[in-house]
C-alpha cells in the first residue's frame, strides 16, 4: 500500500478543518482549478518520461497548494499547479527532482505575481497541537523517514526565536507566539519534510534544515518578508543534490518496499489517530 | 538633522506638568491620573506602497494640551519635512465612508410587488472611538533632532539602552507604566527610535485649532508594522484600535494574526435602527469573544472609486493627498473648478470614466490587551481586491391593507420572519432572545400571534 494515502488523508483533513472550522477562504474554484492542473500536468510528465501515471502526488502537492496560497484569478491557482508539477519533470538533478514541487510553485507565483499571497496568520495559533499530532502520526507511519528535517527545522527555528526574545529582553509569550503561527508549522511538517526533495543522508538533511532555517528566519526578522522560509527553502533547494553527491544514502520511495514495511508500525491505528485529531471540530 | 544644545529648557518646562500616563495605541498618552483621560480607541491610517509608508495617528485627547505627551517607536530618523499635522476631517470622512452601515428595504404591497432599496449611512457611529542635552548624554539618550510642527513640539530620541531612556523619560516628566523600560528595550535594540510629541501651547494658540489634529509621518521602511506594546504595559483591560490602510495592490491583512471578516448582510429587526450603535459593539464584542480575543476583525475593504451603499462618498483625490497617499493627483492643485469635497452621500456611487484612483482601502478593528496581543501587529498586503462591507438589513413589513390571496400568506409568514430576525440579532450579539422579541417600537408586525400549525397553510383553498 502506498504509504502516502496516509499523507493524503492528513493534508485532507487539515483542509476541511481549514474551511469548516476557520473558514480560510479557499475558494472552491481555485481549488478545483489547482487539482485539476496539477493532476493533468502529472499524466502529461510521466507520459513524457514514459512512466505510469499515479495521482496521490500530484493531489498531495495540490492540497499543499490549496492550503498556503492565496490567489486573485483561478488562472493563477492553475499556474502554480502547473509550476510546481512541472518543475518535477523538468528541473532535476543526479536522478531526481530537488524543488519542492508545492514551494516553487508559490515562490515563483509570490515573485511574478502581485495577485498571489500566503495567509500566514489564516490558521489563527490554535493548531500547533492538530499539526503537530497530524504531522507526527505521519512521520510514524513513514518510519521516522523525513521527521529529522522537520525536528531539526523546528528546533533551530525556536531556538533562534527565543534565542531572539532573550536578547531584546521580550517576555517568552512572544517567541511562543510566533512559533505557533500556523504558515510555518504546516511549511515544517508538510513541506520541508518531503522526503524526495531532501538530502538522501541524516547528517545532510540536518544540515539542510539548519541553512533553511537561519536564512528563512533572518527573511522573516531581518528582511521584514512574511514567509521567508518558504524562499529559504526555495534558495537552499540547489544544495540537495551537491549534498548527496557528497554525503550518499538510500534513495526514498514512496511505495512501499520490503524495508518499509518492516519498519512500518502498525499504520492502521496511527492513522487514525493523527486523522481524528486534524479533523474539524 | 539639529543637535540640541544642552540644558534642554522647554522639557523641564513640561516635567512640571506631565504627570501620568494613560496606554494608546502604539505609544502612550500622558496625563494627569485625576483627569480621567482615557483612550478608549485610536485610529491609524497606514499609506503604503511599496517600502513607503505615511503613518497617521489620532488621538481624542480632550483635556489641557499641558497634560498631553505622545511616545511612539518609529523605524527611521524623521527630517522636519517627514512630519506633518493632519486634518482631522479627512479622517472622520475616512471612517464615516468604512463605517459598518444599515441598509432598508421596505416591503411593498404584497398584492403588487416591486422592491427598492434605500441606503442609511452609520455615519461616524463610533463617534466616541476616534480617537536635557548633557544629561541626556550621560543617561547614553541622543536628542537626535527637535522640531516643531504645527501645534506639537517633536523630538526624536535615540539611546543606547532602556534604562538611560526610561530615566531621562521619567526625569522628563513622563510618568512610564511600570514595565515600560524593557518594552522600550526591545525596540532600541531593533534599531528603532522614539517619536515624542507634546503640545506647544504658543502654537496652538497661533493655530486656532481647539482640538489636537492628528500627526502624521512619512517614511521609508521594509516593516510594515504598527508598535502596539507600550500601549498594552499598563492596560487596564483592552483597547480598542481601527486601523485603515491605503494601498495599491488589493486588501491587507495581518500576518501574524487571524485576520476575521466581521459577520455582514444578515436581516435584523427593524428595531436595531435605534440602537445600531449599541449593536455594533455588542456583536464586535461577541465575535472577538468567539475568536478568543486573539483576532483582528475586517471590516471594510473597497475600491476607493466606489461604494454600494455608500455611508459616504468616497474620499476625493485631494483628501487622499492629505491622508499621504503619494501616487494619487491631486486635479484640483492649481486648476480652477470644482474641487471635490465632502457632500451628502449618494446612495450608491459607481466609478465614472476617468475616475481611477488605484487605491484600495482596508478597515481593520482590533480589541487588544498584553496577553491576547503579545506581538506588534505585522501586516502584509494581499493580492485580494474582493469587496467587502458591514452591511446590515432592515425589512420594514408592508403595512397597507390589502386584500389578496398572496397578502394572507405574506402575513402569515411575518412572525416566521420575525422570529428568525430575533434569532440572528441573539446570535449575533448574544443578548437576551427575549428581550429582543419584547422590542416592537418601529416595527409593530402584523398581530404577532400564535405560530400557525404547519398544516393551516398547506392546503389554502380548505
Amino acid at each position: 500500500m502506498d504509504l502516502r494515502i496516509f499523507q493524503l488523508l492528513a493534508l485532507g483533513s487539515l483542509v476541511t478543518w481549514g474551511v469548516l472550522g476557520l473558514d480560510l477562504e479557499i475558494v472552491p474554484l481555485h481549488g478545483l482549478a489547482i487539482v485539476t492542473s496539477a493532476v493533468a500536468t502529472e499524466a502529461l510528465g510521466r507520459r513524457w518520461r514514459g512512466e505510469p501515471f499515479d495521482a496521490s502526488s500530484p493531489i498531495v502537492t495540490a492540497l499543499s497548494l490549496t492550503m498556503l496560497l492565496r490567489v486573485a484569478h483561478p488562472g493563477l491557482a492553475a499556474g502554480a499547479a502547473v509550476l510546481a508539477i512541472g518543475s518535477k519533470f523538468l528541473l532535476r538533478a543526479g536522478g531526481g527532482h530537488f524543488f519542492n514541487p508545492a514551494n516553487f510553485g508559490i515562490v515563483v507565483l509570490l515573485l511574478a505575481s502581485e495577485g498571489a499571497w500566503v495567509s500566514a496568520g489564516q490558521w489563527g495559533h490554535a493548531v500547533l497541537l492538530g499539526l503537530a499530532m497530524a504531522g507526527a502520526g505521519q512521520f510514524v507511519i513513514h518510519r521516522a523517514a523525513r521527521s529529522d528535517v522537520t525536528w531539526a527545522f523546528l528546533l533551530t527555528w525556536a531556538g533562534l526565536l527565543f534565542g531572539r526574545a532573550l536578547w531584546l529582553g521580550d517576555p517568552w509569550a512572544i517567541p511562543w507566539h510566533q512559533l505557533q503561527n500556523g504558515a510555518l508549522l504546516i511549511f515544517a511538517f508538510f513541506m520541508i519534510s518531503d522526503p524526495r526533495t531532501t538530502p538522501r543522508a541524516r547528517p545532510a538533511r540536518v544540515a539542510f534544515a539548519l541553512v533553511v532555517a537561519g536564512l528563512g528566519f533572518a527573511l522573516v526578522y531581518g528582511a521584514y518578508l512574511p514567509n521567508g522560509m518558504l524562499y529559504a527553502l526555495f534558495a537552499a533547494a540547489p544544495l540537495v543534490p551537491l549534498l548527496d553527491r557528497w554525503l550518499p544514502g538510500p534513495v526514498f520511495h514512496w511505495a512501499p518496499t520490503k524495508e518499509v514495511a518492516d519498519h512500518a508500525p502498525h499504520p492502521g491505528p496511527l492513522a487514525a489517530h493523527s486523522v481524528g485529531l486534524a479533523a474539524p471540530r | 538633522m539639529r543637535r540640541i544644545p544642552v540644558p534642554w529648557l522647554p522639557i523641564l518646562w513640561v516635567s512640571l506638568l506631565l504627570a501620568d500616563t494613560a496606554a494608546a495605541f502604539c505609544g502612550f498618552y500622558v496625563a494627569k491620573a485625576d483627569t480621567q483621560l482615557w483612550n478608549e480607541a485610536s485610529q491609524v491610517v497606514l499609506v503604503r506602497d511599496g517600502d513607503r509608508t505615511v503613518l497617521t495617528m489620532v488621538n481624542d485627547f480632550k483635556g489641557d494640551p499641558t497634560e498631553f505627551a505622545l511616545v511612539v517607536p518609529v523605524p527611521t530618523f524623521l527630517e522636519r519635512e517627514q512630519i506633518h499635522v493632519g486634518d482631522m476631517a479627512v479622517i472622520d470622512h475616512l471612517d464615516a465612508y468604512t463605517a459598518p452601515r444599515l441598509v432598508e428595504y421596505f416591503d411593498e404591497d404584497p398584492c403588487r410587488r416591486v422592491d427598492y432599496e434605500l441606503g442609511v449611512p452609520s455615519a461616524n457611529m463610533m463617534a466616541a472611538a476616534p480617537s536635557g542635552g548633557a544629561r541626556a548624554k550621560s543617561l547614553g539618550v541622543t536628542i537626535e533632532a527637535s522640531y516643531t510642527v504645527g501645534e506639537y513640539d517633536i523630538l526624536i530620541l535615540s539611546a543606547k539602552e532602556s534604562a538611560g531612556l526610561e530615566t531621562w523619560l521619567l526625569e522628563n516628566g513622563y510618568k512610564l507604566p511600570e514595565g515600560a523600560g524593557p518594552v522600550l528595550g526591545s525596540y532600541l535594540k531593533q534599531g528603532m527610535r522614539f517619536f515624542v510629541a507634546k503640545v506647544n501651547l504658543e502654537e496652538q494658540a497661533k493655530s486656532g485649532f481647539q482640538n489636537l489634529r492628528p500627526l502624521q509621518i512619512a517614511f521609508e521602511s521594509k516593516k510594515f508594522m504598527l508598535p502596539i506594546r507600550l500601549g498594552t504595559v499598563n492596560a487596564k483591560g483592552a483597547q480598542e484600535l481601527f486601523v485603515y490602510t491605503l494601498t495599491r495592490t488589493g486588501r491587507v491583512e495581518t500576518t501574524n494574526y487571524r485576520t476575521v471578516r466581521l459577520p455582514t448582510g444578515m436581516d435584523l429587526p427593524v428595531a436595531t435602527k435605534e440602537r445600531f450603535g449599541e449593536f455594533y459593539k455588542a456583536m464586535f464584542g461577541e465575535q472577538a469573544r468567539r475568536e478568543n480575543d486573539e483576532a483582528v476583525f475586517l471590516e471594510y475593504a473597497w475600491d476607493m472609486n466606489w461604494c454600494d451603499p455608500c455611508a459616504a462618498d468616497p474620499l476625493s483625490p485631494k483628501e487622499l493627498r492629505k491622508l499621504g497617499v503619494f501616487w494619487v493627483d491631486d486635479p484640483t492643485a492649481g486648476a480652477p473648478g470644482p474641487g471635490p469635497g465632502i457632500v451628502a452621500p449618494s446612495p450608491r456611487r459607481r466609478p465614472g470614466p476617468g475616475q481611477a484612483r488605484d487605491v484600495f482601502v482596508t478597515r481593520l478593528h482590533v480589541r487588544y490587551d498584553r496577553d491576547h496581543f503579545p506581538e506588534d501587529l505585522r501586516f502584509q498586503e494581499t493580492g485580494d481586491r474582493t469587496n467587502f462591507q458591514g452591511r446590515y438589513v432592515l425589512r420594514h413589513p408592508w403595512k397597507g391593507s390589502t386584500q389578496c390571496k398572496q397578502a394572507d400568506t405574506y402575513r402569515a409568514g411575518l412572525p416566521g420572519r420575525f422570529e428568525k430576525e430575533a434569532q440572528t440579532l441573539a446570535n449575533l450579539t448574544g443578548w437576551a432572545i427575549d428581550e429582543i422579541r419584547g422590542w416592537t417600537g418601529g416595527s409593530k408586525p402584523a398581530e404577532v400571534s400564535e405560530p400557525q400549525p404547519w398544516w393551516k397553510r398547506l392546503w389554502p383553498e380548505g
